[in-house]
């Protein structure tokens, strides 16, 4: 199962470093990975996906849950939350399939961000399994290029 | 690592060796980055400091001499550690080593290594290139920062002077607090030289590490329970009792409910092995008793212990009847090897004390019969007595006997750790230090040379294999030049004994490169050419070169006089033990098996 980890960190040098360290050091691979600031400028969220055997993986928590520079970790997946991710994506087109994936990007509320005369660079932001739909859908189409940010999550309180 | 307050100067100033802290102050107030370390270590009760000296560190060693702190030279940046290490065991406080940048930080790792896993509370002070010669493969630069974060509880570069008052603090309230631990603090040359106004602040707060974990009241009233139902009970303690001073609460407990009590290696001496609820050492070379114990039981009480795989043997099949409560301060320990029905996080110490007006006072005479059953089926410990060779068992017995078991015992790592283990009847905490987590040998003569200079007025002996004591033999010479009483018995088989009893039984008698000292695998056109000597190396003539005294015993009757002599001299003493060379150690689980198929004995 895939687990979708936030960490509020302090914002110093090597905190990504000592995390990440865990994780991979357990022959765990980290899918994707995002970093910023938050609202407080001394701290740091990072969102992590990580498959991997639930026990195992709480053992990951725990343990990065204890470095010094680590306020809180959370398995969200566990809990009430959005996740949200934004892809670049650039499709190879011709005049022919030019339409069809126009109509794919409409129908996911994808943005166009750039056109050439064989290509055309689609921006869309989604939950997961939006994202995951939409690059299944693109995948008759010869995709080119694709950058994720790495999915972002916050964990929604009880009533909300 | 940078300062944790956001809104001071440093964060702001680009770190030059010119910058000059924003926050005026009169000059006579400023101090240089190597002052506020050196007061830094005064401020947080370093005594005692293992340093090698190198130019990224030469601005601190200037001012050590000045520094209200005994400051001891070991010949190896190893030693260096493992002598703090052994003085942090031996006396609980923090040991303290001051290194170079490059090859005297590396050479660090390893010791750090063994106090990670032990959970031994240490801080390293490094020296580093400039900063701004950081990441340009300068001379002896090494990324200490990185090489360390496996192995520490954590690591800080200081990259202002304004910084070292606050980290100096944080480090050693880090590696003191909690599950004790090392910590790296690297310092850059031009920051050791920049000067600062900063001083220590008034009380540290970390908010991402909160060591002041309250005592989970709730579990503590489950586990009262559990104890107050349980039929067949043990408590099985780890070093965690001897960290955190609980071994007072630990026998009050098991006498108060009856419960008998087995020890983890780092456990020894939290319970006394004279006491008849005592079942000794649980594992792979643990007693029949114990390990058919926990085998038994249906409560077993885990404090301060970590469920390690040279303990639990092969996990599926390890207390199966049991319900399993685990006491321990580090969350992430609980769980991590063995399903734990009844956890409860907190220090050994209050949760004992929680605990203990809740358990009723109560007997087991059927348990206790079972348990008196299997130790006078196996009683702990025997071996087979010979009366041409000298026993390495006998040699262990005998440093109890003329000891009166007052000894402080510091071992390096292998068969003769074992053999200290069972063969000396361990009384009272921090009277066994030994490398359990890593297994490093070289650990037994600094780490001794530490626990002496923490107990002046204790005996300490360190018992060493033949193999181990070549590792870091050179810190002879600190004890000879601090008049260091250290006594080092070494139990020498000619052999890389552990290995060679593992090649004897798991790999078919192939003795692939084990034998010390003789040359008996040397191709025959090499032997013709060299004379071979008696010893190899001649363990007399390296005591006398360090000015030790040495004593060279090959007889059992030999063994007592010369431990008399040796015990009763305040000079650092050699004894050298030719022992039996095949003696195994025994009972022992194989790798991978359970704790109820133990080996007592080889056909």
């Amino acid at each position: 199962m895939k687990h979708i980890i936030t960490a509020l960190v302090e914002n110093k040098p090597g905190v990504l470093a000592r995390i990440v360290g865990l994780v991979s050091g357990r022959g765990y691979n980290i899918e994707t990975l995002n970093v910023g600031p938050t609202q407080d400028p001394d701290t740091s969220k990072m969102t992590l996906v990580v498959p991997g055997d639930e026990q195992v993986l709480e053992q990951v928590l725990h343990q990065v849950s204890k470095l010094v520079d680590v306020i809180e970790v959370v398995d969200v997946t566990r809990r009430r939350h959005l996740n949200r991710e934004l892809i670049l994506v650039e499709v190879a087109t011709t005049r022919h399939s030019r339409a069809q994936v126009l109509e794919l990007a409409t129908l996911f509320k994808a943005r166009v961000a750039a056109v050439g005369e064989k290509s055309i660079t689609l921006e869309m932001v989604g939950d997961r399994s939006s994202v995951e739909d939409f690059l299944r859908l693109l995948k008759p189409y010869e995709i080119t290029d694709i950058s994720r940010s790495g999915l972002i999550a916050v964990a929604r309180g009880e009533t909300a | 690592m940078n300062a944790r307050n956001q809104k001071k100067p440093s964060r702001r100033t680009p770190a030059r060796p010119t910058a000059k802290p924003a926050v005026a102050a009169p000059a006579a107030n400023l101090r240089s980055g190597a002052q506020c370390v050196v007061d830094g270590l005064v401020e947080n009760g370093a005594e005692v400091v293992f340093g090698y000296p190198g130019g990224m560190i030469l601005d601190v060693f200037n001012l050590i001499g000045a520094a209200p702190i005994h400051f001891i030279l070991p010949r190896h940046e190893q030693g260096a550690v493992h002598a703090a290490d052994g003085y942090a065991r031996a006396s609980g406080k923090v040991g303290v080593c001051l290194v170079t940048s490059g090859p005297g930080a590396t050479n660090t790792v390893t010791g750090l290594a063994t106090a990670n896993m032990d959970g031994i509370p240490l801080v390293c002070i490094s020296g580093q290139v400039p900063l701004h010669m950081i990441g340009n493969d300068a001379f002896q630069e090494a990324d200490i920062l990185g090489i360390t974060r496996p192995i520490t509880k954590h690591n800080f570069l200081v990259r202002s002077a304004d910084d070292i008052p606050l980290v100096m603090a944080e480090a050693f309230y880090i590696a003191s607090t909690g599950k004790p631990g090392p910590v790296v603090v690297d310092i850059p040359k031009d920051v050791q030289r920049q000067m600062t106004a900063a001083r220590r602040p008034e009380a540290i707060s970390i908010r991402s590490y909160n060591p002041d974990v309250r005592t989970d009241l709730a579990q503590v009233a489950k586990l009262a329970e559990a104890i107050n139902k349980a039929q067949r009970p043990v408590l099985y303690a780890g070093g965690g009792v001897i960290s955190g001073n609980a071994a007072p609460e630990l026998l009050e407990l098991a006498r108060r409910a009856d419960i008998p009590v087995t020890t983890t290696l780092m456990g020894l001496g939290a319970f006394p092995e004279t006491d008849p609820l005592a079942l000794r050492m649980v594992g792979m070379h643990g007693s029949f008793a114990a390990n058919n114990a926990v085998q038994q039981c249906d409560l077993l009480i885990s404090v301060g212990a970590r469920f390690d795989d040279r303990v639990t043997g092969r996990k599926a099949d390890f207390a199966t009847h049991a319900t399993v409560a685990h006491i321990d301060i580090d969350r992430s320990a609980i769980g991590k090897n063995i399903r734990t029905h009844l956890p409860v996080l907190g220090y050994a110490k209050p949760v004992l004390q929680a605990l203990l007006p809740q358990v009723k006072a109560r007997k087991h005479p059927a348990w206790h019969a079972r348990i008196a059953a299997w130790k006078k089926e196996h009683p702990a410990f025997t071996y087979p007595t010979s009366d041409k060779a000298l026993m390495p068992q006998y040699v262990i017995e005998q440093i109890d006997k003329v000891s009166k078991g007052e000894a402080t015992i510091v071992t390096d790592v292998g068969q003769h750790q074992m053999w200290s283990a069972h063969f000396f009847r361990y009384t009272r905490p921090r009277s066994f230090l030994s490398s359990g987590g890593l297994g490093t040998m070289g650990f037994g003569l600094p780490a001794a040379i530490g626990a002496q200079l923490a107990c002046p007025d204790r005996l300490v002996v360190a018992i060493v294999g033949d193999g181990g004591i070549q590792m870091n033999a050179q810190e002879l010479v600190v004890a000879v030049e601090h008049h260091l009483p250290v006594k080092v018995v070494i139990i020498n088989n000619g052999y890389l004994g552990m290995v060679r009893q593992w090649q004897e039984i798991f790999y078919q008698r192939n003795y692939a490169a084990v034998v010390l000292g003789r040359n008996e695998r040397m191709p025959v056109e090499r032997i013709a050419t060299q004379r071979k000597p008696e010893y190899l190396p001649d363990f007399m003539k390296l005591a006398e070169a360090h000015g030790a005294r040495g004593t060279r015993v090959t007889r059992s009757a030999e063994v007592a006089p010369a431990l008399r002599e040796a015990f009763a001299s305040p000079q650092p003493w050699v004894i050298e033990c030719i022992v039996e060379h095949g003696a195994n150690v025994l009972p022992m689980v194989p790798p991978g098996a359970s704790l109820s198929e133990m080996i007592c004995k080889f056909a």
